[in-house]
């Protein structure tokens, strides 16, 4: 099982990123082996619009079965939800920190988005 | 031949010069004109003219439909979509049509012919006249994302011809929708303000018109005598000035109920003449 959780860095001591779409990176973390590796999202900080369609799309290929971010809007939450993935909140922590916190069942979960779009 | 009407910031006085210009070409100079309103997202010029409008005209966009049955959910479609209104996971194809602006790449990528295309509806093109001056304007729908395909509609709509003068009224800033508003024009004329925003946005759109390589001069509103701001920085660069309108309360005042300059305050003729016949000059 694999989790990707919102990165503004590339290991597990980096900040969490409160942003999903755009957000910086995600590290991807198998709790299964208690590996991880690191997926750059610099492509869709910088896009214009459906930047959260399209990292949901590109963390769902890498093979997530979780997420551990701030927020989703709609769209983001629709990707995500159409393929299964769970979708927990945390903010202010370390990567690690939200890990551990999952494993406890503290983290939130929720069943909608968030937050709105945002060109509305 | 085609002015557009510009700016960097918003409300600078883009729609107060533009239908000002219309009613000055109109009934001081005996000019044919239409005024074309492509600020589709707040049209305002409307308001000023007040026209008996004409059954608005429904303006679509095309966005795709899967066929789900002969969908292999190979990604091609998704891979060149550059909106990312298409996501492709898990054996699933899910569009998002409101980031769609309808280029058709994703049927032309489509291996297996699952994708059709749906007309969307994103807004009206409203025409009509008010004040003896042929009004055409877009109204977006509300909680749309896209304004260019509807832009490109409401200026279809009123095609170039010799007989008359069309402003266009464009929306503020420099991004995709002024480009779209003001692309084709022969003339753009930037309405600005003398505050620090309004210069800032001005050097925006000034960079904007020197690529699109279109002839232009600045048109100072709400101008005062003791901040010269704007005239500085047009004088460095050398751009032509070609509009002033004071900070007159009256303006204000006329404004406030619909009223155009002109109508309420006459004497300022002299500054629309003016701006016409220094485009004149430009494109004769």
């Amino acid at each position: 099982m694999k989790i990707a959780i919102s990165s503004k860095g590339n290991t597990l001591e980096s900040a969490t990123d409160p942003r999903f779409g755009r957000a910086q990176q995600f590290i991807i973390y198998d709790l299964d082996n208690g590996t991880h590796s690191t997926f750059n999202n610099t492509q869709n900080l910088t896009s214009s619009h459906g930047a959260g369609i399209q990292t949901a799309q590109n963390i769902i290929n890498a093979g997530a079965d979780l997420v551990i971010t701030g927020n989703v809007g709609p769209n983001a939450f629709n990707v995500l939800n159409s393929a299964g993935v769970k979708i927990y909140l945390t903010s202010g922590l370390t990567v690690q920190e939200a890990i551990e916190k999952y494993k406890k069942g503290e983290l939130e979960n929720v069943s909608s988005n968030t937050v709105e779009g945002h060109w509305v | 031949m085609r002015i557009a009407i510009a700016s960097g910031k918003g409300g600078t006085g883009k729609t107060t010069v533009a239908t000002n210009l219309a009613f000055y070409l109109k009934h001081f100079d005996n000019t044919d004109v239409t005024l074309i309103d492509c600020d589709v997202e707040e049209p305002n010029s409307h308001i000023f003219l007040r026209p008996d409008c004409q059954e608005p005209k429904v303006v679509t966009v095309p966005v795709p439909v899967v066929q789900e049955d002969l969908c292999t959910a190979c990604g091609k479609c998704a891979e060149i979509c550059q909106f990312n209104a298409i996501a492709c996971v898990k054996e699933k194809v899910l569009i998002f049509p409101e980031l769609c602006h309808g280029c058709g790449g994703c049927l032309l990528v489509c291996p297996t012919g699952a994708i059709t295309e749906k007309q969307r509806e994103i807004g009206v093109v409203e025409n009509g006249k008010g004040k003896d001056i042929k009004l055409v304007y877009g109204r977006l729908h509300v909680g749309e994302a896209m304004s260019p395909p509807l832009i490109r509609a409401v200026k279809e709509f009123s095609p170039v011809t010799t007989d008359e003068i069309q402003l266009i009224d464009c929306p503020p800033g420099t991004s995709c929708p002024v480009i779209t508003a003001v692309s084709g024009s022969d003339f753009v004329l930037l309405v600005t303000e003398p505050t620090p925003f309004g210069l800032n946005d001005l050097k925006l759109a000034v960079e904007m018109v020197r690529i699109l390589d279109i002839p232009f001069a600045v048109g100072i509103n709400r101008s005062t005598a003791d901040n010269n701001m704007v005239q500085d920085y047009c004088r460095t660069e050398g751009i032509p000035v070609i509009l002033n309108i004071p900070h007159d309360r009256r303006i204000a005042e006329a404004y406030s109920t619909g009223k155009l300059i002109l109508e309420s305050l006459p004497e300022y003729h002299e500054q629309f003449s003016q701006v016409l016949g220094y485009i004149k000059g430009v494109l004769s």
